[in-house]
């Protein structure tokens, strides 16, 4: 007896990947539509489509689409650049933050001699706004994850990139 | 009975040939730096992507790999990309502040450049005052500003 079913023919890019039916309950299909194969093949090379399923198991169901664009992204970086991946572009932008940390310190620590300058002169009252005290306001990056990672610092001549860690916890 | 496994071959359950490919990377006394790892990747993709580097740069892939399972499993929905968004917004914030002090220093230092013009610019200031208190004693502005300038 044929079956009166239909055949499937709005696989999603995973289960055509995966070569496998696509389900009503397929974990992937709102996520990897099957116009955008090249997403799901890199998020499946660099994670592996069981593991990518038990992740976003994990999250709330509102959660999930962002969850797999993040994947997405950590895939496709890592895959142009297998040795440091995210974390290549993590140093670069901590450096980049320190560097404009300085930048700022002394910035302001001009601009306070000339305050105080100005103040002396004619009685400028604003000067407070200028104090030392304000200066390294900002937060350190990362929210301190990436400073409680790495159990020992280590230098990389690539591009003279400087990639300082600091320890990591155990689980 | 001592086998000398690595930490992927233990947690495998494997016997740890001496080409094995984790085990200068995932020693023993470390476990949950493979368990990690495995976790997120997998120790097929993690296996794959050491075997496809040259030597001298596996180690550094194993920390990074290592680095970004941590970020993943601390932040599920954004792992280490959510990192890079907040180190993103706070270089923006620098700079816009950077870029705002450096205005304010060309001001300062212009003003510091030419002290006439500054203190023709407090005299001005001085003499609208001046002007409200005159309005109120009825003395004509004229007269304030030939007194004001000797």
């Amino acid at each position: 007896m044929r079956s009166q079913e239909p055949r499937s023919t709005s696989s999603c890019a995973a289960c055509k990947l995966l070569k496998r039916r696509c389900g009503p309950n397929c974990i992937f299909a709102p996520y990897f539509r099957s116009d955008e194969p090249k997403k799901f093949a890199k998020v499946h090379k660099v994670f592996g489509a069981s593991n990518v399923s038990k992740i976003l198991i994990e999250v709330p169901e509102e959660q999930r689409e962002d969850t797999v664009n993040s994947l997405a992204y950590e895939a496709e970086v890592r895959l142009q650049d297998p040795v440091y991946g995210c974390i290549g572009a993590i140093a670069l932008l901590q450096r980049k933050m320190v560097e404009l940390q300085h930048d700022l310190t002394l910035a302001r620590a001009r601009l306070a001699l000339y305050a105080g300058t100005y103040s002396a002169g004619i009685g400028y009252t604003e000067s407070d706004r200028f104090s030392m005290a304000a200066l390294g306001e900002f937060p350190v990056a990362c929210g301190g994850i990436m400073n409680s990672f790495s159990q020992t610092s280590y230098q990389v001549n690539q591009d003279a990139h400087l990639y300082d860690f600091t320890q990591i916890p155990y689980i | 009975m001592s086998s000398g496994r690595c930490a992927a071959c233990r947690y495998l359950r494997r016997r740890c040939t001496g080409d094995c490919i984790f085990s200068p990377y995932f020693p023993s006394n470390n476990p949950q730096r493979f368990v990690s790892v495995h976790r997120i990747y997998g120790a097929s993709n993690v296996s794959k992507l050491l075997q496809r580097l040259p030597p001298h740069l596996r180690a550094e892939a194993a920390d990074s790999l290592y680095l970004e399972a941590q970020c993943r499993l601390q932040d599920p929905v954004y792992g280490s990309v959510g990192l890079i968004f907040q180190l993103q917004q706070q270089i923006h914030a620098a700079e816009s502040q950077l870029v705002k002090t450096q205005a304010e220093i060309a001001v300062m230092k212009s003003q510091a450049q030419h002290p006439q013009a500054r203190q023709a610019e407090s005299d001005f200031s001085n003499l609208l005052l001046l002007q409200q208190f005159d309005n109120d004693a009825n003395l004509s502005f004229s007269n304030q500003v030939s007194s004001g300038f000797n």
